[in-house]
Parts: C-alpha cells; structure tokens; sequence
C-alpha cells in the first residue's frame, strides 16, 4: 500500500515537472511566433495604442494611488528609523532609492499582472472560448498578428511608463509625510535626493527592470489566454494561473536583475 | 440513386481523421458540386464540424486527400492556405462575432484587413450585406444585444461580406425558433444563388435541410452512410436515413450508449427473473 502511494506520488511529481518544462517550451515558441507576427502591431499602431489604453490608461488609477499610499508608508516607517541616528534630512534619499530601484518596478509589476495581466488572459481566453480566435484563422487573418501581438508590445509599452509614475506618486507621497506632517525641510529633502539619486545606476536599472517585467508578463498573460481550454472553467484557470506565474517570475526576475546589477555597480 | 453531374469544386477522397486514439472519420469520401447547396447530415458527434475544419485547412487529414478548387489543401503552406481561405466563408455555430465590434465593425472587419477599400465603401458594403438578411437597422448593436437568431444572420452576412466562392455553414440551425430557423433557411438558398457560390451546410435539421438544398449526405459512425437528392432521401429505404428522416426512437442508431448489464448496474444481480426482463 505505501509503496504504491508513494510510486503514485513520484508518478505525479514526475508527470508535473515534465507539463511544467512543456509549458515553458511552448510559451517560449509562442514568445518568439510573436515577436516574428509584430508587424502588424506597428504598422497599424492604432491597433496598439488601443490596447494600452486598454491596459496601460485603465490601470492608471491603482497604481497612483498605491504609489502614493508606498510614498507616504515609506516616509513614515523611513523616518521613524532615522530620526533614531539624526538623520531624517536623508528621508527623501530613502523614499526616492528604494522606489525607483525597487519597488516602483516591482509593485507595479504585480499589480499590472493582477489588474491587465488577468484581464488580457480572460479576453483572449473567452476569445477562444467562443470560437472569436478561429474565425478569424477562417477569415485569413492571423490571430496572433491580429489579437495577441498588439496586446503584447501595449504591455511591453506600458508597463515602465506606469513603474515611472508610480515612483513619481511614491516620491511625491513620501515628499508629503516629511514635509508636511514631519516637518522637513523641503530644500534639504529635495536637494538630498537629487546628490544621492544617480540616473545611469539608480533610475536606469529601474527603467530596465520595468521593460524585462513588462516583457514577462505580457509574454505570461497573452500564452496563458492562448493556451486556455476553451471553457468557463478553463479561462478561470488561465487567469489565475497567469497572476500567480506572473508574480513568481516578476519575483525570480527581480532577483536575478538586482545581482547582475549591484555586481556592476 | 443520381450521380452528380458538374465539376466538383470540393473532393474528398477516403479521408481518415482521428483525434488521438479516438478515430472520427473512417475512409470518407465526398464531392461538392459547383453552385449547388449540400447538406452534411448525422446525429452529433459523428465528425460533421470536423469535416468542416479539413475542407477549410485547420485540421489536417492523417490519410487520403481534400481538394478544394483543384488544390490538395495538406499541400498548402501558411500564405497558400490564406489565400485559399479568402475566397471561403464560414458561419460558426454559435455566430462567433467579435464581441468587442459592434455589428457593422464586425461585418466591415474582412473588408478592413484585405481590401484597400475607402470607408465609404465600406459603408455601402456592409450595408447591402445587412439589408439582404433584413438587419440593416442593428448596424450600430453590439452582438450581447442580438438574440440568438439575429446573430445568426449577422454572422451570415459575415460570412459572405468578401462574396467567397464556397460558404461552409455548421449547425446554422441549433437552437433557433422556427421562424428563425425558416429565415436562415432561406437566407441560406437566396445568398448561395445570388452570389453563384456553393455551399455546404453541417445539420442534423432534417426538415428545413429537405426543404432548401440539393444533396445530401449522411455520414455515421465516420462513414458515408446514404446520400441522394431532397426527393431520394425521402423516399430511401436505408435503415439510417429512415432512421434519421423520419426521427424514430431505435434502429441502427441505438436509443441506449453502450453500457454494462442494467440488472447488474442496479445491483439486482440476485433476482434472475428481473434481470432476464430487462437485459
């Protein structure tokens, strides 16, 4: 009995490992089939200035005010901290690196997975799901060109433009508390911040986290809403699945990026 | 039984199909004249939509060949298969509009991406489209806004929008009420004469089927069954078509799916003289 539950078990795992190593070999065919489709994505940019209105412009209020409300914890928590060294003048220092290193690429980046990520996936996937996708392969046109790759390069798009204004939120939440509520100076805050904030270091290697996760994502949400089985319960699970890999691999993503990066430093 | 006369602008020639194990078609063959309405009938699930799908290139055939204008269509690369399909139409079962476009944008969508056309054309086009199945005035609904029946014909008018010379239509019947029903029917004849095409019509509608076409297949078990004119049919003596054309309960289709002993599937196993009546 216990071995056949456990060659079950190792039957399961091994079953498992070889659909997850299937999965990222198909995503990564259907990754390069949409970069060789993009044509149409560029030549007719109406077709992508509509889709990052769609996700781009419609997640533009979550993701101020969540910069805004990180800005403002940040200022508190980072001042609480300071003021015990005398050094709260460096609060801006603090908001300003942490945001646009890291938490201006990466919090966005969740949240761009959770609110146009899951929403593309659900599209495509219902797309699918009602036969959408095959009549337009029926009406020679090709769906990838037509339907993914636009949704695609809106995220790819989108998405460092959105980190930049979540920092600038942060910034400007984080400016609030030590100004207005802490009482700092706000020369000192602002000039602090621009001696210790260096743009090739600091605001680029947020700018190139921001395009590797908006690359990932789009990559995730639009295969996981091609690959969905075409049914209600099918794209419900495409859509959980694409928030859950997304914030996995924008975690992993961050991790690897932040070490090649401090050992170039 | 008649044979058809004019050159067929689809032939299939002992095409096998299988979705993995689970074999659909067996050695089929058919033609397709030229200008002429043919319904492909069976109960549901005997591989009617799949043939569909063989004729328009999205499944391949694992044996034998599907020629559609002369063309053997495995043969097709991805840009052959485009071209082969602009001249084709088809109307999904359940329409499959785009339900991000209104009804105008929907049908306007094949003129947008092939033909060059200025928008003013396009507007008399999509419009001519929308009068001939009597929908002009849903140009500006979106298809949530539709009833079943009036998504039908707009997917029609779809469908036909590039004037194609073969229209395929799957299931243009399911689930419409008769005066629905009677309207696609029609819609159906008038279009295929008015645009010279040729239509193949996938049904299990045995009444508006007799009424508007001019041959008939009967595929079961992957295999062509009966065929014959409106007339042959009616009169055939086939076991399935009668079956079939006439709605009765059992015959050669089985009114029971295969199943394990009744006696025994009810635990009644024990009492011999029950299980002797019922099995």
């Amino acid at each position: 009995m216990i071995t056949q539950n456990l060659g079950k078990a190792i039957r399961n795992l091994g079953a498992r490992g070889i659909e997850t190593i299937w999965r990222g070999g198909a995503m990564a065919r259907f990754f390069w089939l949409v970069l060789t489709q993009s044509g149409m994505s560029f030549r007719r940019i109406g077709l992508s200035i509509r889709e990052i209105y769609f996700s781009g412009v419609m997640s533009l209020v979550i993701i101020m005010v969540s910069g805004l409300f990180i800005g403002m914890v940040l200022g508190l928590q980072g001042f609480e901290t300071l003021q015990k060294y005398g050094a709260e003048e460096t609060m801006g220092v603090l908001v300003a690196l942490s945001l646009v290193r890291e938490l201006g690429p990466v919090v966005t980046a969740l949240l761009f997975a959770s609110r146009a990520g899951s929403a593309i996936t659900a599209e495509i996937g219902l797309m699918k799901a009602t036969e959408q996708l095959k009549a337009m392969d029926m009406m020679a046109v090709d769906p990838i060109a037509r339907v993914v790759a636009p949704r695609f390069w809106a995220g790819v798009v989108s998405m460092p433009l959105l980190a930049a204004l979540f920092s600038s939120m942060g910034i400007f939440g984080g400016y609030i508390v030590g100004t207005v509520l802490v009482g700092i100076d706000s020369g000192v805050f602002w000039s602090n911040m621009q001696a210790a904030v260096d743009f090739r270091y600091d605001v680029m290697s947020g700018i190139v986290k921001s395009i590797v996760f908006g690359i990932a994502i789009s990559v995730i949400a639009t295969f996981e809403g091609f690959d969905a089985e075409p049914t209600a319960e099918g794209v419900s699970r495409a859509t959980t699945r694409t928030v859950v890999t997304s914030a996995l691999t924008v975690l992993a993503l961050d991790l690897m990026l932040t070490g090649f990066m401090l050992r170039s430093l | 039984m008649s044979t058809l006369p004019d050159s067929p602008l689809v032939e299939i020639e002992n095409v096998d199909f299988a979705y993995g194990k689970r074999a659909i078609l067996k050695g089929i063959s058919l033609t397709v004249p030229r200008g002429k309405v043919v319904a492909i009938m069976g109960g549901s699930g005997c591989g009617k939509t799949t043939l569909l799908r063989l004729i328009g290139g999205q499944l391949i055939a694992s044996k034998g060949s599907v020629r559609v204008n002369d063309q053997d269509v495995a043969s097709l690369d991805r840009e052959g298969m485009y071209q082969m399909r602009r001249k084709m139409g088809m109307l999904f079962q359940f329409g499959a509009l785009f339900t991000d476009m209104n009804v105008f944008d929907n049908i306007a969508f094949q003129l947008r991406e092939h033909a060059d056309l200025p928008e003013d054309m396009i507007r008399d086009l999509v419009l001519m489209k929308l009068n001939a199945v009597g929908l002009r005035g849903t140009a500006k609904l979106f298809p949530s806004e539709l009833s079943g029946g009036m998504a039908r014909r707009v997917a029609l008018a779809r469908a036909a929008v590039l004037d194609p010379t073969l229209i395929m239509y799957d299931e243009p019947f399911a689930g419409l009420d008769p005066i629905s029903l009677a309207v696609v029917g029609q819609t159906i004849r008038k279009l295929n004469d008015a645009l010279g095409a040729t239509s193949i019509v996938v049904t299990h509608d045995v009444v508006e089927s007799l009424q508007i076409v001019d041959y008939l297949y009967f595929i079961s078990d992957g295999k062509i069954v009966g065929q014959g004119t409106p007339d042959e049919i009616r009169a055939s003596t086939e076991p399935y078509v009668k079956q079939f054309v006439h709605a009765e309960m059992d015959g050669p289709v089985p009114f029971h799916y295969p199943a394990k002993n009744y006696a025994v599937d009810l635990n009644l196993s024990a009492s011999t003289s029950l299980k002797k009546s019922v099995s």
